[in-house]
């Protein structure tokens, strides 16, 4: 009897070890969300609804805190960021800028200041025309660019960020120019488009959707390899899944895709890595998840370890190209 | 009308007990922070977002635009009492509100600016009412050139009402403009005056201007002068917030001007702050007595308030109905929206009427509750004056630098406070006029952003201000206010009455 409750307290024990071998690293304090963004924009979205699904799902028992450090097209957030070396309860929420602004801005961190935890979604690009413009298709309206260079104005969020380097491919790609005219934000560039006072966006859906429901903009292509998600009817019938793939409108540029991703500063315990990249893999399976993307059209896929290297390394290839070639990047 | 029934309908959705609970909640906590320097409506607003997100959207949106009245509210008392402004837009109502405190007129001042501003925010938010399809449209018209044009005049109009000399006057605005200038510059993505210091990428925060060059400043001249704050003298009466709002519609011809002022930069993208500029000096251009203002004068406190409230609430509709935050709290509101499920944009209102309705009429009550409540609170604060300054004025500086520092959590923008306390100080001292900086920090960056853009639409073209009838009126009403001054200034001076003054 006696030994069997010493090899059962034993078996217990290696249990608890097995378990706490897996789940090395909890937070033990509260949890800061760094969001490289100003409140209201879409970095801050995604890392509010994370913050709201984890909380409501209880995923972890230690409060998390978000604070907003926007400044510098988010390169503040990631200097904080940087500030925490070492520090697994600074979470860094952010897109692919984390590792495109250091070539653009002489700024104090560089990529290496960060490990990388997660992406969790793609937020899409589409080519959005006014409501009201002739063109039916990407085809026409490009060719009417073409025809006239240096006539049409793209407007988009910010200088040399997402917006002004997909202008930039699209110009290689089909041999059109546009002036373009850096906003404040994707908002603003939709309401100017709807407006009438520039001929076209390159917003992400979320942006565009209100302007779009009330018909006063129109969505021409997406870059994506295939077409968004089946949604419920916009306007006129039309729902994002009817949005054709501007490979498919004849445009030679395939995909354009902006990651939504998670950061730690460097040198944090890989288990700490790890607790996150499973904590935001079960955040990605909810219900909640699930529904803010498909609300704000973005596609869902979840992304840690060698998958979300490549695909920085692989966006980090395409985006310096055309950094260079623009003369964007700062020695 | 079909507005009013849908109106009506609002109510029907706003007036339950939980949503009226909501609004005194929401309105005490933003007295709270708007009386707190630094931390402020966008912040107060952040802060309780991760609330709502189990709440309905009905209810979390009144709770959150409560927070916002009262935060509007709160920011005016600091204001007046201590020469503290506790947000942006209330930094003009310190200009004759606090000279009113110092002569023992704390509550006079507390209950006109209160009232007015509640006056301002029903004018807003009838304009809502009514004309929310029209103004829809009519914002859409607006692009940088335009933007600029508004600016522009709002720059006009503060020009040239310094008088004393307009070379100090023109120091002050470029250091503002400098100082806006620091940080990622979004028109050609490039960091401007960093000099390499991390701290600065964010760019030097207004809260922070604010809070040394009023707070801190006000402080060093108070101790200077012998820690005499005349204030203490002060009797407080309930009765005398009644005199006061018996006082009011005299005031009727400035209240109407200022709630018009607000519509307007709250519908065009002027905002709140820029309102209240632009109504104080038009208050003072206006004025058959304009050397009364800035000794005390109510009417440069009912100014201020007026357009500040009637801007924060006509703000909301550029924000609802096309997306377009038009302050720094509609911002945050807009991204709780998002996260509801809620897009703004046009058909917002005929998506969810529950929602729009309820939101606006929650603005009329909410306003209301707003009113009591910190009509209610005068006696209370104005009785804070009372305490003797060697007391109240270490816990001011403790509250300054607290603000300070929880306007973005970083330590250097308490050293920066001070630095800017001591520049305030000299300012004074030397006679240089401080308000001309502060709008330039508030409005500069937006306004060179608009001149940029719309320089890039027009390939380098200045013909583009006046390329449609409206942006054309625009600049030529800004030109006229600019020249104005200056004329009537030549005319004073030919006759020999040059009255010299300094706002």
């Amino acid at each position: 009897m006696k030994s069997f409750s010493i090899t059962a307290a034993l078996a217990g024990a290696l249990a608890l070890g097995g378990i706490s071998a897996a789940q090395a690293w909890q937070p033990t304090k509260p949890i800061e969300f760094v969001v490289t963004s100003g409140a209201g924009g879409g970095t801050d979205n995604f890392a509010r609804v994370i913050q709201s699904i984890v909380t409501k799902h209880k995923l972890i028992d230690q409060p998390i805190v978000v604070v907003n450090k926007g400044g510098g097209s988010g390169a503040e957030g990631y200097v904080y960021g940087k500030g925490g070396k070492g520090d697994p309860n600074r979470v860094i929420f952010g897109t692919n800028n984390a590792y495109l602004l250091p070539y653009v801005a002489k700024l104090g961190y560089k990529f290496s200041d960060l490990t990388p935890v997660a992406a969790l979604a793609l937020d899409e690009f589409l080519l959005w025309v006014n409501g009201s413009a002739p063109y039916a298709d990407a085809k026409s309206y490009l060719d009417a660019v073409k025809a006239k260079p240096l006539g049409f104005k793209m407007g988009g969020s910010q200088s040399k960020d997402t917006d002004q380097t997909l202008t930039s491919m699209i110009q290689e790609a089909a041999g059109v120019k546009w002036i373009y005219v850096p906003f404040q934000g994707g908002s603003a560039a939709a309401v100017q488009l709807a407006g009438g006072h520039i001929d076209s966006n390159v917003n992400n859906p979320n942006e565009n959707i209100g302007q779009w429901k009330a018909g006063q903009v129109k969505p021409l292509c997406v870059f994506s390899p295939v077409r968004l998600a089946k949604s419920d009817p916009v306007f006129e019938g039309k729902g994002w899944g009817d949005i054709p793939t501007c490979k498919e409108a004849g445009l030679p540029l395939e995909t354009f895709q902006m990651p939504r991703t998670v950061w730690l500063p460097a040198e944090v315990p890989a288990d700490a890595v790890a607790f996150y990249a499973d904590l935001l893999e079960k955040v990605s399976k909810t219900p909640e998840w699930q529904e803010f993307v498909t609300r704000t059209a973005q596609t869902s896929r979840f992304m840690k370890g060698k998958e979300l290297a490549d695909f920085v390394a692989k966006d980090d290839t395409a985006s310096r190209k055309v950094f260079e070639s623009e003369g964007w990047v700062v020695k | 009308m079909e507005n009013i029934a849908n109106l009506m309908h609002g109510f029907s959705v706003a007036l339950t007990t939980h949503h009226i609970l909501l609004m005194f909640a929401g309105v005490l906590l933003g007295v709270l922070v708007g009386v707190l320097p630094g931390l402020g409506a966008p912040n107060g607003v952040s802060l309780l977002l991760p609330l709502t997100f189990s709440m309905d959207p009905v209810s979390a949106i009144i709770l959150l635009t409560s927070l916002y009245w009262g935060a509007l509210f709160g920011g005016s008392t600091t204001s007046i009492l201590f020469n503290i402004p506790g947000e942006p837009s209330s930094v003009a109502t310190t200009f004759d509100g606090h000279p009113m405190a110092k002569q023992g007129k704390a509550t006079e001042a507390l209950a006109f600016a209160f009232l007015s501003a509640g006056f301002g925010a029903l004018a807003g938010v009838i304009l809502i009412t009514l004309l929310s399809g029209w103004v829809a449209k009519f914002a859409l018209r607006f692009s940088s050139p335009e933007y600029f044009a508004v600016y522009f005049m709002t720059f006009a109009s503060f020009i040239g009402l310094g008088g004393a000399s307009p070379l100090k006057t023109i120091v002050s605005m470029g250091i503002g403009f400098t100082l806006a200038a620091v940080g990622m510059d979004s028109v050609s993505g490039n960091v401007r005056l960093t000099y390499d210091f991390d701290v600065l990428l964010a760019g030097v925060s207004f809260l922070i201007a604010v809070i040394g060059l009023f707070g801190i400043g006000e402080l060093l001249l108070t101790m200077e002068e012998g820690l005499k704050f005349d204030g203490v003298a002060a009797k407080v009466r309930i009765g005398d917030v009644l005199t006061t709002a018996a006082k009011l519609p005299r005031y009727w011809v400035a209240l109407l001007r200022s709630s018009l002022i607000g519509i307007w930069m709250g519908i065009t993208p002027g905002g709140p702050t820029a309102a209240s500029f632009m109504s104080y000096a038009m208050a003072k251009r206006s004025s058959r007595h304009p050397e009364t203002f800035g000794k005390g004068d109510p009417e440069g406190v009912i100014a201020p308030e007026t357009a500040d409230h009637a801007a924060g609430s006509a703000a909301m509709l550029p924000m609802l109905a096309l997306g377009i935050p038009g302050s720094a709290t509609a911002a945050v509101m807009m991204g709780g929206l998002m996260i509801w499920g809620l897009n703004p944009g046009p058909t917002l209102f005929t998506d969810r009427p529950d929602f729009v309705w309820g939101l606006i009429a929650s603005m009329y009550l909410g306003n209301v509750v707003a009113v009591i409540v910190v009509l209610a609170t005068v006696p209370l604060f104005a009785s804070i004056l009372r305490i003797p300054f060697s007391i109240i004025g270490p816990v001011i500086v403790v509250i300054c630098f607290i603000g300070a520092y929880t306007a973005a959590s970083k330590e250097f923008d308490i050293w920066l406070a001070l630095v800017f306390g001591l520049v305030g100080y000299v300012f004074k001292k030397l006679d240089y006029p401080i308000a001309p900086l502060v709008l330039a920090m508030v409005i500069g960056d937006k306004a060179e952003d608009a001149f940029r853009q719309s320089m890039i639409f027009s390939q380098g073209s200045l013909r583009i201000f006046w390329s449609n009838p409206l942006v054309a009126t625009l600049m030529t009403i800004g030109l006229a206010l600019l020249f104005m001054p200056l004329i009537g200034g030549l005319v004073r001076r030919l006759r020999g009455r040059g009255a010299p003054r300094t706002v």
